[in-house]
């Protein structure tokens, strides 16, 4: 496989990994102001990552204040009554660490990466951020120009970004999934200090945020500090459930073309409504999960095998599905025609493609060899304590538990080949999915 | 099986206080291979990396690409292995064998299972000794390859690197891209893929580490079952090329919201003396903190860009000091102008001792973070061997980064930077700025 999943613009969203969990030495406590915690130990390096997730993102903004998660964001490195602006990542760097951020539809969290040594310096800082950020004019002003370019760069230079976006707004009728978390432009462009600041004070609190630290340090420790740092923060008494308005029965498929002249590979994406993990009853998300691995998890998969080496319909074929939202997400699959191969028979192979994987089955011998895989990324995930964290830290913050992240590996190994093909059926609706056209300015319909 | 140990050294990092062990050996096998190896039992898996130097440059005239097909079809059937069969063979051992090239080397990162190391071995010595080309996987990875030359070609940001690289390299493999052009790709034959492969893949040319559950006598034993059947030596390498620009400006239209740039001058050969000055220097430039003069100019007070960097690029056989930014059509023109004040005022000035201090409390504090796994230490461990540098690198680095004091800076500082060939590549529809002539 050569590099067209980073061409696409889809490697986050295409390379969806076979998540698993390990017995790691994980605990987890809860604070009196309500803020939870997660410790996750490894030893081997005298490292620490420090993270705090708030159970807040881009999907719970005000209508009409698009990307007022994000922006925000941007603006908590800006200072508080105790740190100049900037002075946040420079003490970080300072003490040898490096620091970050980032926003998604149900989550905004900030993480640091440090010596073992210096954690309590990170949470006293990351405790002041929480409830005493100080912002002028000028910091808004200025930081508004910056996520500007900063979508400039992500979005309005990258038709495939432009497609997906609109893509996105028309799978979600109703939810505010449908609107990028960056922000739609006009909104953007009007983003002010009184819409940063009412999102802050409606969702920063201890009560709504997760704190995770993994790597050299034991959970006694974490609690004296955290109990030092965290626990003198008050709650938000006025804190709300996290309802969002919902999806009606959507009745209709949809479908769009975008056309740009920058597109110079031309493809087909369909995106389905579908069930995300819920606490207690991941099991559909599982054989989802599994779904995605079966039909474009590699070179072996049914779409790359029909679709590339069969037919040669396709220079490239994808399946991706991601479990962890807080509501309904979506499956994808994703198929670049060969050279000569107009869309709409791209389109059409692939749906043979799929009629025919319902009437055939799972191959036993597929489903064992992804299996084997799900355990073998029990033993390889725990080389990276932070990505540990974070798959703890999104969980956590979209409604599941640790239980539930523990139980998701016997979850998946349970799944059968029926179970897959119940969950295909159910979901590959059509009346609930968008089609997507990307062409070029200069693609005719028919030929390409 | 005898094998020989010729060194082992115990290395303390010191995080601030915080302390973490990493134990190099050098391990030579019975049939001469060498590795480093950090032996980590505690989880049953083994990360190994393999460079083979020369990589995309080893290319012959006329058939650029070629040495990228090849690698791409190293995992597309190897031995009595169809590319399915191959696939489905990793799968089921749940091994990750990726496949890499770059301009100077192709990279093979493995990941494998301590329970079936040997199965996974086999795999991998299959495709590195035995791949078939078969026709049909010829084919496929051909289109996947021109997909990608076709996006980009309509891509600010490849469209910049290239044109970059083509002002600065000309006609040497440097000046285009490693995979090949539309009609270069198409014109490959099956037999200019056996001669990339006998080119890149050799002995002569391959450097190793591992890290994991593995002793030295296994690793010594899987270094002779993987590289033994290997071609004794391989292509010469490409000769050298001097970079040599001027102050100025290139535009690359494209009907783009956002202007794309790169930007440089020569820069410093890895082995330089002043290589670590000049690190520490760019540090305090541009590398891409917020403690950065680019990112604070541009980026935090004047809100002109996402991001701005600048870094060293010490390849093998030329070296460049880039930097990259992206800023809207009608604001790249000033992003431009205060990165070039920047460049000058840092070549006369220098930089400040709160400004050096600051720097070294970071680099020194974030160099044992890195080690933070087996596949990260792997890695690691290769890239000081290409770089020929000795496995107790890991402890002297940071007292050589301790050791450069204001004045190394300054005087580097006036001879790196080089505001009177500092030129801008920009792709887009960049208001008030023009192509300069000379490039």
């Amino acid at each position: 496989m050569l590099r067209l999943g980073v061409l696409l613009g889809l490697a986050m969203s295409v390379a969806v990994p076979v998540r698993a969990e390990t017995p790691d030495p994980v605990t987890t406590f809860s604070l009196d102001n309500g803020m939870e915690v997660v410790v996750i130990e490894d030893h081997r390096a005298p490292a620490v990552v420090h993270m705090v997730w708030y159970k807040a993102g881009a999907a719970d903004e005000q209508p009409g204040a698009s990307g007022v998660a994000h922006f925000l964001e941007h603006l908590l490195f800006k200072g508080t009554d105790t740190l100049e602006p900037g002075e946040f990542s420079a003490t970080v760097a300072a003490n040898g660490g490096t620091d970050n951020a980032f926003t998604s539809y149900d989550q905004t969290a900030y993480f640091q990466r440090v010596a073992a040594d210096r954690l309590g310096l990170m949470m006293q800082m990351e405790a002041d951020r929480m409830l005493n950020i100080r912002l002028g004019p000028d910091d808004i002003l200025t930081e508004r120009d910056v996520i500007i370019e900063e979508r400039n760069q992500r979005v309005e230079n990258d038709p495939a970004a432009l497609f997906r976006e609109q893509t996105r707004a028309a799978l979600y009728l109703n939810h505010p999934y449908g609107t990028p978390v960056i922000g739609w432009k006009h909104e953007m462009e009007a983003l002010d200090l009184d819409d940063a600041l009412s999102f802050y004070r409606t969702h920063y609190a201890p009560n709504n945020a997760v704190l995770v630290v993994a790597g050299d340090v034991t959970p006694e420790e974490v609690r004296r500090l955290a109990e030092e740092h965290y626990a003198p923060l008050p709650p938000n008494p006025a804190l709300g459930e996290r309802v969002r308005p919902q999806e009606p029965v959507q009745m209709a498929e949809r479908r769009l073309s975008f056309r740009d002249p920058r597109v110079a590979q031309p493809y087909v994406i369909r995106s389905y409504l579908a069930p995300e993990r819920d606490s207690g009853a991941q099991e559909k998300a599982a054989a989802l999960t599994l779904l995605a691995e079966v039909l474009g998890g590699g070179q072996t998969s049914v779409m790359t095998q029909k679709l590339q080496f069969e037919t040669q319909k396709a220079v490239y074929t994808s399946a991706f599905y991601s479990g962890v939202s807080l509501d309904d997400t979506s499956f994808g699959l994703v198929i670049v025609p060969a050279p000569g191969v107009t869309l709409e028979e791209a389109e059409a192979a692939m749906d043979a493609t799929l009629a025919e994987f319902l009437e055939t089955g799972v191959d036993p011998e597929q489903l064992e060899r992804i299996k084997f895989q799900i355990r073998a990324q029990q033993i390889y995930g725990r080389d990276d304590a932070g990505s540990l964290a974070r798959r703890y830290g999104r969980a956590l913050t979209e409604g599941l538990t640790v239980e539930d992240v523990q139980a998701w590996p016997e979850i998946l190994d349970a799944v059968t080949g029926e179970d897959i093909i119940a969950a295909a059926r159910e979901v590959f609706d059509r009346d609930r999915s968008v089609t997507g056209y990307l062409m070029n300015t200069e693609t005719a319909e028919v030929t390409q | 099986m005898m094998m020989r140990l010729i060194l082992s050294c115990a290395l303390a990092l010191t995080a601030l206080t915080a302390q973490a062990e990493i134990d190099i050996q050098e391990v030579e096998s019975p049939g001469g291979f060498k590795a480093w190896l950090v032996e980590e039992p505690s989880i049953p898996f083994v990360a190994l990396e393999l460079r083979f130097k020369g990589g995309g440059s080893l290319d012959l005239p006329g058939k650029r690409g070629a040495t990228n097909l090849m690698v791409g079809l190293l995992e597309e059937g190897a031995g009595e292995m169809s590319a399915r069969d191959f696939a489905a063979a990793r799968e089921s051992i749940a091994a990750r064998i990726g496949y890499d090239l770059g301009d100077d080397s192709v990279r093979i990162s493995a990941t494998f299972l301590t329970e079936t190391q040997d199965e996974a071995v086999e795999l991998l010595r299959a495709s590195l000794v035995e791949p078939r080309f078969d026709a049909d996987a010829i084919e496929r990875v051909r289109r996947q390859v021109l997909s990608s030359v076709r996006s980009d070609a309509t891509d600010p940001n490849e469209i910049v690197s290239a044109a970059f690289d083509r002002m600065v390299f000309g006609d040497h493999p440097y000046g285009s891209s490693l995979d090949g052009t539309l009609e270069s790709v198409a014109a490959l034959s099956r037999e200019d893929l056996v001669t990339a492969h006998r080119n890149a893949i050799a002995q002569d040319r391959v450097y190793v580490a591992a890290a994991g559950d593995i002793s030295a006598e296994e690793l010594g034993a899987l270094m002779d079952r993987l590289l033994s059947d290997l071609p004794e030596t391989g292509a010469s390498m490409p000769e050298r090329v001097e970079v040599e620009t001027e102050a100025g400006v290139t535009v690359v239209p494209f009907e783009t919201p956002q202007s794309v740039a790169i930007f440089g001058h020569e820069g410093l050969p890895r082995d330089h003396p002043d290589f670590f000055t000049a690190y520490v220097l760019n540090e305090m430039l541009g590398a891409g903190g917020f403690e950065s003069r680019l990112m604070d100019e541009v980026r935090e007070k004047r809100g002109l860009t996402y991001g701005v960097y600048s870094y060293l690029v010490p390849k093998d056989h030329a070296e460049l000091y880039l930097g990259r930014v992206a800023s809207a059509n009608d604001r790249i023109a000033e992003a431009i102008e205060v990165i070039r004040a920047e460049w000058r005022k840092m070549a006369e000035e220098g930089a400040t001792q709160e400004e050096l201090e600051a720097a070294k409390t970071y680099l020194t504090g974030a160099y044992p973070l890195r080690f933070d796994g087996n596949r990260p230490i792997a890695r690691i461990l290769v890239g000081m061997q290409m770089d020929d540098l000795s496995p107790d690198y890991v402890t002297t680095r940071n007292a050589q980064i301790e050791a450069v004091t204001l004045e190394d800076v300054k005087r580097v500082a006036g001879e790196l930077l080089k505001p009177d060939a500092l030129h801008f590549v920009v792709v887009g529809q960049p208001e008030g700025l023009e192509s300069t002539l000379g490039q």
